[in-house]
């Protein structure tokens, strides 16, 4: 069984226009790496050059803010859903 | 396990914004930024809008409110009825837009005040004073308040009073999913985070898509007879989801929810007729939060 994860419109030109792509891993950071193996490019555009969520994508999995469940440490089981959304009025802010 | 619903429909417009709207009024008129005959700026998605409308009329100010095109009819009849003016902002550019050409109008129009709600400090202090106090009267034994994220005053203001008076309380913040007409292109380095947020004040934050905020919001319904609006499905859909997590533990639960407002200004979206799954496309591309 695998993970979905969910492209927002402005990183489907890295998906060739998927709305949704599978990927594996057991960790947020796993499925991210493993979504670049296929999709090269997109880790870039989630995380900056420390390493870190970039401020204004918002990732869910299972429509949890990862932001308070571990960052890119927390655990993606096997069938969850990842989201990644933009930030709207009401985004996040990278835990300092 | 129990739930219970703090009912912000009941405030005069309807709508828990009137807290905000008041507060941030009287603060800017004990400051002196705001003197008789000033016209109030504002970016807003409609319940500010609505509030303020309502306070300015009452108090002799014009108000100029900026609103995203996407929003329901009823929001525009409430602020026109209420004398406001409206300038619309682009559809695909969301709140995020309704922002940018507020904070535009307010520097060619020096003389208007804007009083900004995403960064306006009386925003959160009016649920700091209020809505948290009013809370742990009500609900000493509260273990979970659950609200929506927009601006972030009521989360910020109500969470950091109940953290201060119950350090364990869980601050849990519920955020409408749009469709992809919403989001539209918007681009990832330019998002944007109001200035009254601080994740510190939150325990856990959920993203709500539109069908599970009317499915919740139709439960309501069936289950209370309380008609309430979209946004309060998405926060009762985040309220069940901590509810659920703590009931499988076995442990005791006293979750308030927020009914952040009525369902009046929704009915002309279709949201309370038809099949959810109808109800839900029919959302799609509209602000319902």
């Amino acid at each position: 069984m695998a993970i979905e994860v969910k492209i927002p419109t402005i990183l489907r030109t890295y998906t060739k226009g998927e709305k949704a792509v599978s990927a594996t891993g057991g960790s947020l950071a796993a499925v991210i790496d493993d979504l670049d193996t296929n999709y090269a490019g997109l880790k870039g555009r989630l995380i900056t050059e420390d390493g870190s969520l970039h401020r204004f994508v918002n990732v869910y999995v299972d429509d949890e803010d990862v932001r308070f469940t571990g960052s890119l440490d927390t655990p993606v089981a096997d069938g969850a859903t990842v989201t990644i959304l933009p930030a709207v009025a009401g985004g996040s802010r990278d835990r300092a | 396990m129990r739930v219970w619903a703090k009912l912000e429909d009941r405030n005069p417009t309807g709508s828990i914004k009137d807290r905000a709207a008041l507060a941030m009024v009287r603060t800017a008129e004990a400051d002196g930024t705001l003197t008789p005959g000033c016209t109030i700026l504002e970016p807003t998605s409609g319940n500010t809008g609505i509030s303020l409308a309502m306070v300015a009329k009452l108090r002799g100010y014009g108000l100029v409110c900026v609103m995203p095109e996407n929003t329901s009819i009823e929001r525009r009849q409430l602020l026109e009825m209420f004398g406001a003016r409206i300038i619309f902002s682009p559809a695909a550019g969301g709140s995020n837009q309704a922002v940018a050409t507020a904070k535009q109008l307010a520097a060619q129009n020096p003389d208007w005040v804007m009083l900004y709600q995403y960064g306006n400090p009386a925003n959160a202090l009016a649920h700091y004073e209020g809505t948290g106090p009013e809370l742990l009267r009500d609900l000493p034994t509260i273990t979970h308040f659950v609200a929506g994220l927009g601006t972030t005053g009521t989360l910020m203001g109500t969470g950091r009073y109940l953290r201060e008076k119950v350090p364990d309380v869980a601050v849990i913040a519920a955020e409408p999913r749009y469709g992809d007409l919403v989001y539209g292109l918007r681009n990832i380095d330019e998002g944007f985070v109001p200035e009254l947020y601080d994740d510190a004040v939150l325990t856990s934050r959920f993203s709500v898509t539109s069908y599970d905020a009317l499915r919740r919001t139709r439960d309501l319904i069936e289950h209370e007879g309380i008609f309430a609006g979209i946004s309060t499905g998405a926060i009762l859909h985040a309220a069940l989801s901590v509810a659920d997590r703590v009931a499988a533990r076995g442990e005791r639960a006293d979750v308030a929810f927020v009914v952040a407002d009525g369902g009046w200004k929704y009915l002309s979206t279709g949201a309370y007729s038809g099949s959810l799954q109808e109800a839900a496309e029919r959302l799609e591309g509209q602000l319902w939060a």
